[in-house]
């Protein structure tokens, strides 16, 4: 008693005693969102997660995060369309993020650096897959069932593995040596290739080889056609073969003025590859309007920067020596082209078909149970046929044919034909809730405007099938790497740690994010707005 | 040392308490898992409480600065009154109170004592809302800058006394609701033209140090009280502290409304030395001042039903204000478009 001070009767306690969790009404959670870019992607890649290992310079673990879902970065880096940008939240805040460019340094780090594929699991009871067609889908396919533990065997009609990346993609947009050794990569995890092994059969060929799984991945190869009087010396061909000859001995020869007839990205390639070839004219012709182009903008954009001349509203009612007849088109009150009756000669030493393309089914012959419909597979959800043990995947059952969306549905279908041959049927994971932009916080990221990639001076590109677009270099691969928002994940930025006014938030460490001390945490939320990524929500206390 | 200047294209740079791609030493201090807390958790402040959170930068920037060798003085307001309910203290460093209007003199004698025991390693810091501040503590306030005492005084301003009920104070801006200027009449809330400008005041002392801060800017203010210790003698750091009770503004909202209060020009943000102004901290995204007074219950006077402005003669004046300050200041310059 005596040791106090004059007029103190009680011991100092302190405020920890007061557990002021008890003012709560409402509590702030942790959450994960789905970043768009991750939503977009058709390969299905962790964008985000590979955008933050590159962040921090950790390239080797980012290219290990990305080929956990893609096996061929450095291809990716060069053809996809970049949905993930299209996507991309920072597009709202300045411009989006140049992912793209990021994963070509990655998967450009990767062949330089010789890092290897993750080694296959071993699997206790490994199964032998047919895989037919050696394209994008058929080596995801394949890529996944062998990390997996199985023994995929590829056969492939071409003489070359890589299907529509090496027969219809120009050498400008994804030069062979880059392909040529992603593939070789990807087989050498123990993946048998059998090329020139043209399947006519299927039914035969699962029986004959024994397997226990088949997974379809023909691709879509034959050029449509549409008919069009033409007199005896008229050259037409398609696009297809246009750009599958490009890989033989001889360069096919088109003459000065050639026209192509379409307006998806084959007949920008194809027009492209007419430039190359030595046309002084390249005319894509198309019967309907800019806006429904299919071509996807960067690649019309590209096309028209090397002199690509482009007129709508057209089409060819005639093809004689020399010279096209286009009727002009208008557009009727539902806004569909309609003829004017309005005739043109335009002079022309080849006309392209770029028309689209269609599947080779005839090796399904002998396979009743599986259905057709509109020219494609008719698949489940899983991807499997009619035929139990036969999934398809890649073009042969999707319209969106591209080389990204063929190597998610390879992944899919090696993913489901492993589920089945356990005896159960593939189920998609639950996705979270999307990160939108209205959940950010976008005051706290700094501005930092996207770097432009380097691009070969116009005259050389439209001269030489060099490739067009160039790479990053590590800097500019860090910085664009880092104007990444981590949308909807936790990055560790200390933000709620700092801004709690009751210090109810504990710092569990790198790598280990955060914790709510529910005892004296009051429940204000300012956690939630100053969270910059929009990682902590609001929930009503219960009871 | 911390930068005064924002880091850049480091994904959230300096606007983030932390930021795991800068060196350890780049972050601000309350990104350190082992910051001082020299306020602890259990206090009695409302939900959202700036004053809270404005002293917490405010001391453990000090602690670490000082080596935690640092003793605080804390005039009677909410900031002593939500955290010393007799006999439980929130403090974890040596603090005392004794009257309101007394804080300065307090700081005053601690630090003579200090001194006359060869001490110089023991920093003080004083510290009160802007009630003890600009009204009752103004005299020793005042006597405590004129002699130079080496004291560091933080005024963390929440514009109204808020403690015995949101009675205005002279820190209280114009047109603002409080107990005692309420919203009635043709001019309502509290008068255009009257009042102090604190910050003004300390520099027409002729300070060696004198700041203003939020607590929306982290970075900023904990590079101020680092300055603020690297001097003797009297110093002032006046840090605006939106108040969720006196501003009926959302307490999720207390770090925007503070963040707004600067981006629209109302609360410049600067340093001075030796009464001139010698840095700045320029608007990010200028943002007109009704984003500011919309967010607070306490200019719903000045609004009608459906969130438009209902009184654009008081607004374009309050934006005046903001304007000459943007002019006096020069808080533009540097900006980012």
């Amino acid at each position: 008693m005596t040791e106090r001070p004059f007029g103190i009767t009680l011991e100092v306690g302190s405020s920890l005693a007061n557990k002021t969790g008890s003012w709560r009404v409402e509590r702030p959670v942790y959450v994960d969102r789905l970043p768009p870019c991750n939503d977009a992607c058709p390969a299905g890649e962790n964008v985000q997660g590979w955008l933050y290992q590159a962040e921090e310079g950790a390239y080797e673990a980012a290219w290990r995060t990305l080929v956990e879902d893609n096996p061929m970065p450095a291809i990716m880096g060069r053809v996809c369309y970049r949905p993930c940008e299209t996507a991309c939240n920072r597009a709202k805040l300045d411009e989006a993020l140049g992912i793209n460019a990021v994963e070509r340094f990655l998967g450009d780090e990767a062949m330089a650096a010789g890092w290897e594929l993750p080694a296959p699991a071993t699997h206790p009871h490994p199964r032998r897959v047919l895989v037919v067609g050696a394209g994008p889908a058929g080596l995801a396919a394949a890529y996944h069932l062998r990390r997996l533990g199985h023994h995929p065997t590829l056969v492939d009609a071409s003489e070359h593995p890589g299907g529509m990346m090496r027969y219809g993609i120009p050498r400008y947009r994804l030069p062979r040596e880059i392909l040529d050794f992603e593939v070789d990569r990807l087989l050498a995890l123990g993946i048998d290739l059998e090329c020139n092994h043209r399947v006519d059969d299927l039914a035969a060929a699962m029986a004959d080889g024994g397997f226990d799984a088949t997974v379809l991945a023909i691709g879509a190869q034959v050029g449509r056609r549409t008919y069009i009087p033409a007199g005896d010396s008229a050259k037409i061909l398609d696009a297809v073969s246009l750009l599958h000859s490009m890989e033989g001995e001889e360069p096919p020869r088109l003459g000065r003025r050639v026209i192509v007839y379409g307006g998806g990205d084959t007949a920008m390639d194809a027009a492209r590859t007419a430039k190359r070839l030595g046309a002084t004219e390249a005319l894509v012709l198309y019967r309907r309007t800019p806006e429904r182009m299919p071509a996807h903008p960067s690649e019309v954009e590209e096309a028209l920067e090397e002199g690509v001349q482009m007129r709508w509203l057209s089409t060819i009612t005639a093809v004689q020596d020399g010279k096209l007849v286009v009727e002009h088109m208008e557009l009727d009150d539902s806004a569909f082209p309609r003829p004017t009756g309005a005739f043109e000669e335009v002079p022309a030493d080849a006309l392209v078909l770029a028309l689209g393309q269609d599947c080779d089914l005839s090796l399904l012959s002998s396979l009743p149970d599986v259905k057709v419909a509109e020219g494609l597979v008719d698949v489940g959800g899983d991807l499997m046929t009619g035929h139990p043990g036969l999934f398809a995947t890649g073009d042969a059952v999707s319209d969106e044919r591209t080389v990204t969306t063929a190597i998610g549905h390879g992944k899919l279908a090696a993913r489901a034909a492993a589920t089945w041959l356990e005896g159960r049927q593939w189920q998609h994971p639950p996705r979270h809730q999307l990160a939108d932009f209205e959940h950010l916080n976008p005051w706290y990221y700094a501005d930092a405007p996207k770097t432009l990639r380097p691009r070969l001076e116009l005259a050389r590109r439209i001269s030489t099938f060099d490739e067009v677009e160039g790479g990053l270099d590590e800097t500019h691969a860090l910085f664009e790497a880092r104007r990444c928002l981590s949308c909807g994940n936790c990055f560790e930025c200390d933000n709620c740690f700092g801004v709690c006014p009751d210090n109810a938030v504990l710092k569990l460490g790198p790598g280990r994010r955060y914790r709510f001390d529910y005892d004296f945490c009051k429940g204000c939320g300012i956690c939630v707005n100053e969270c910059p990524c929009g990682a902590i929500v609001m929930e009503p206390e219960v009871g | 040392m911390i930068p005064a200047e924002p880091v850049k294209f480091y994904q959230v740079g300096s606007f983030a308490a932390g930021n795991r791609l800068l060196p350890a030493e780049l972050r601000t201090v309350q990104a350190d898992a082992s910051r001082a807390n020299s306020l602890t958790s259990g206090h009695r402040a409302c939900q959202g409480c700036g004053e809270a959170l404005g002293a917490r930068y405010v001391l453990d920037a000090a602690m670490r600065a000082t080596d935690g060798a640092l003793i605080a003085v804390n005039a009677t307001g909410c900031l002593e009154v939500f955290t010393t309910p007799y006999p439980e203290t929130s403090w974890r460093i040596p603090w005392m109170h004794s009257l309101f209007g007394n804080a300065p003199a307090v700081a005053t004698g601690v630090a003579a004592a200090l001194e006359a025991r060869g001490r110089s390693d023991v920093r003080v810091v004083a510290q009160a809302g802007d009630g003890g501040t600009v009204d009752i503590g103004f005299g020793t306030l005042s006597g405590m800058f004129e002699r130079d005492d080496d004291v560091l005084f933080v005024c963390y301003d929440n514009q109204a006394y808020m403690n015995t009920g949101v009675q205005r104070s002279g820190a209280t801006p114009p047109a603002a609701r409080t107990a005692t200027t309420e919203a009635v009449g043709p001019e309502p809330g509290n008068p255009f033209g009257q009042g102090k400008n604190m910050p003004a005041l300390a520099m027409a002392h002729g300070l060696g140090y004198v700041a203003t801060a939020t607590v929306a800017e982290l970075h900023d203010l904990e590079v101020k009280v680092v300055r603020a210790m690297e001097y003797r003698g009297a110093r002032y750091l006046h840090v605006l502290v939106p108040c969720p009770l006196g501003w009926a503004s959302e307490p999720a909202d207390t770090i925007r409304v503070a963040r707004l209060a600067k981006e629209s020009g109302l609360f410049p943000v600067f340093e001075a030395e030796r009464g001139e102004v010698t840095r700045v901290s320029s608007i990010r995204h200028r943002v007109p001042v009704e984003n500011y007074l919309a967010l607070q219950g306490r200019y719903r006077h000045l609004f009608g039903a459906d969130g438009t402005v209902a009184r654009p003669d008081i607004v374009g004046r309050i934006q005046a204000l903001a304007d000459a300050n943007i002019a006096r200041y020069r808080l533009l310059e540097g900006a980012e478009p």
